[in-house]
């Protein structure tokens, strides 16, 4: 046998068998990941033009980088990302929470309101940018139609053209969108949450709050940081939103990280450029996924023996 | 520290209702156990003198207060459960100082408390570690030492052993007894497992179908049970009980055996009374094998079916008109299968019920 063995061609032996299996998948990875991400890096190192395909070529070192770094622009966009990403995680952790507490508390009816929450997740981002467009809109929406009608206002508020209000017209649109995610991974939370912990705390002396506040989010907090880890990614890639409510108008007043990106490499066809603003704005995706993991962690340590 | 009293306490599910307007007194620093199989509404008293659970009607009071409408943090008890419910989140030394801090009391007094507890339960050296990392008797140890430091009223105790191995369950048991001599307190204690009840209680409660059954020290549970219901839930292995029929002076057991009734139960007893014949196993013992064998006695000839060697002691199975009945040979020789044996039957300790109430003719 051993002499059979080895007369075999390399990829036909044993200990060359998982390479074979993984093959496919190595290739596809090869083909559709690193390939493509390697080129990106590339042309962040040269003059690329998407309306002249020569300037691939055009290599011109570390410029594209030094010039994202003296750019205001860029640096405002960079900055309103994070404060985005801030005011929304924080308020759809907040609605979230209230949301999965009272469900919790629901005996009749729980199954079909956990569906009904889930709703707004259902939509294309597209489509509920143009639902709050259309709300928001100064002249005909919903919304200054609504405030007009009951007396609260006179005149036609522009929501999604005020330097403040416009952002913050697209948080609630955003927070409409996934404050169930929030929702429905406290909630699991909350299924999964012993009793008699809550019960020895009452016995020990706590009212309703001190429960809630010692023992319940404590218990709650790595479910949040997971839901906290997933929607930063999504929102610091925010762009389908924005981009349908406001463009990231007016005079560039709701620009986010990728907004801006997209209007360098697409409209400005600039794609060099755009690819090493690119690079930079993954560099904040990954230290938010590196914090909220390491809060993940920190979080569960103790959870070993929850039960 | 502080008496307990119950008085008609019901609870009620919607229409279901699990305990049935019981009474009871507990006595200052006294130690009762609450016993009976599940289902029995034991753990449901324990929890409505908590404050868990709503009472449906009745009044419980603590001390001299009225409690019903009391929130559990405001009837100053201490509460061990049998999941340990310790809080996943805090190290030992938070776990029990929790209590007090919530109290706020000042930090020294905290921690000296924290300290004295942690002295008599021997956990100084886990007072860092979280609960996680904590095998089943320390965490259960450390569910007692969070009950303690609040220098409480009662000490509430829900079958708090359960989750631990038998051998563990035995030397947490000798703790707990310990414990209640150290820092004397009121405590209830509610246990399906009548071993734990008899060797730990002062006066020992037994319920069922969210009926008290009977409540008495130990000794008086065990030697004077009520019913048929308590003599075969306290004691192991369970009492023998024979369907029997009063014939003149006589006891005649379902298979025609006729036994002398005992003097002390004459009186009780009358003619043609269809009664219960309960005999512990350690009162039916094969000639020669029994502990005193003095008193009043009868023999009776049995098969051996089974013996179910012990060490110290062999327990025969032998049945008496198809039922099964259950002797013990102490002193134990070899007995196999099918031998026949007489045994001698204690008439000193036979128990008499009716087999109408199901309760002790002494009652009657």
């Amino acid at each position: 046998m051993a002499k059979i063995e080895k007369r075999l061609p390399f990829w036909q032996r044993e200990s060359f068998t998982p390479f074979v299996l993984l093959f496919p998948a190595i290739l596809t990875l090869v083909l559709v990941v690193l390939l493509p991400l390697l080129f990106s890096l590339y042309t962040s190192f040269t003059g690329y033009r998407l309306i002249r395909p020569d300037s691939l070529y055009n290599f011109v070192g570390f410029r594209n980088y030094e010039r994202i770094f003296t750019d205001w622009d860029f640096w405002v966009a960079f900055g309103r990302t994070v404060l985005f990403l801030t005011i929304a995680l924080n308020l759809e952790f907040l609605f979230g929470l209230g949301i999965a507490l009272l469900i919790n508390r629901i005996t009749w009816g729980q199954r079909t309101l956990r569906t009904i929450m889930m709703f707004p997740m259902m939509f294309s981002p597209i489509l509920v940018g143009y639902q709050f467009k259309f709300i928001f809109n100064d002249n005909i929406g919903v919304l200054n139609n609504a405030l007009q009608s009951l007396g609260l206002s006179d005149g036609a508020i522009p929501w999604l053209v005020d330097k403040h209000l416009a952002m913050g017209s697209i948080i609630v649109a955003e927070v409409w969108m996934s404050t169930s995610i929030f929702a429905i991974l406290l909630l699991a939370g909350l299924f999964a949450m012993p009793r008699d912990p809550l019960e020895a705390a009452k016995v020990d002396g706590c009212n309703p709050w001190q429960v809630f506040r010692h023992i319940t989010l404590p218990f709650l907090m790595p479910f949040a940081f997971i839901a906290m880890t997933i929607r930063s990614l999504d929102v610091a890639r925010a762009y389908d939103i924005v981009d349908v409510m406001t463009g990231g108008g007016p005079a560039g007043r709701t620009e986010l990280l990728w907004t801006l990106i997209a209007r360098v490499g697409y409209d400005n066809s600039r794609m060099g450029q755009a690819n090493a603003m690119a690079y930079v704005s993954i560099l904040l995706s990954i230290a938010f996924t590196y914090y909220f993991f390491r809060k993940l962690i920190a979080a569960r340590r103790y959870m070993g023996g929850a039960n | 520290m502080a008496e307990i009293k119950l008085q008609n306490v019901v609870k009620k599910y919607g229409q279901l209702e699990v305990v049935h307007g019981i009474g009871l007194d507990i006595a200052h620093n006294e130690f009762v156990v609450l016993v009976g199989p599940s289902g029995c509404g034991k753990s449901t008293t324990l929890r409505m003198i908590a404050g868990l659970e709503e009472i449906s009607d009745g009044t419980i009071s603590i001390g001299p207060q009225v409690v019903n409408e009391l929130p559990p943090r405001k009837r100053n008890i201490s509460m061990v459960f049998q999941n340990y419910a310790l809080y996943p989140h805090m190290s030992v030394r938070e776990n029990l100082g929790f209590g007090l801090k919530i109290a706020k009391q000042p930090e020294a007094v905290v921690a000296d408390r924290v300290r004295e507890a942690a002295e008599i339960l021997g956990l100084e050296e886990l007072l860092e570690r979280t609960p996680a990392e904590l095998s089943g008797g320390q965490r259960q140890r450390v569910a007692m030492g969070r009950a303690i430091v609040r220098h409480p009223e009662a000490f509430l105790f829900d079958e708090p052993l359960s989750n631990l191995d038998a051998k563990l369950r035995v030397q947490m048991r000798t703790e707990i007894k310990k414990l209640h001599q150290r820092v004397k307190t009121t405590v209830v204690y509610v246990t399906h497992d009548q071993v734990e009840a008899m060797t730990l209680a002062d006066r020992i409660v037994v319920m069922k179908d969210g009926w008290i059954e009977q409540v008495g020290t130990p000794m008086e549970v065990f030697n004077h049970p009520l019913n048929t219901f308590v003599a075969s839930f306290i004691g192991s292995p369970p009492m023998n009980l024979i369907d029997a029929q009063i014939t003149g002076d006589k006891i005649r057991l379902s298979d025609g055996t006729h036994l002398p009734v005992p003097e002390r139960l004459e009186n009780h007893v009358r003619e043609g009374q269809e009664v219960v014949f309960g005999l512990r196993p350690d009162d039916l013992t094969p000639q020669g094998h029994g502990i005193a064998e003095n008193g009043h006695r009868a023999s009776v000839e049995l098969t051996v079916e089974l013996a179910e060697l012990l060490g110290t002691e062999t327990i025969l199975y032998t049945r008496i008109n198809g039922s099964e009945v259950l002797g013990k040979m102490f002193d134990p020789r070899d007995v196999s299968p099918g031998e026949r044996m007489t045994f001698n039957i204690s008439l000193d300790k036979v128990h008499l019920f009716d087999a109408q109430t199901q309760k002790s003719v002494r009652l009657g």
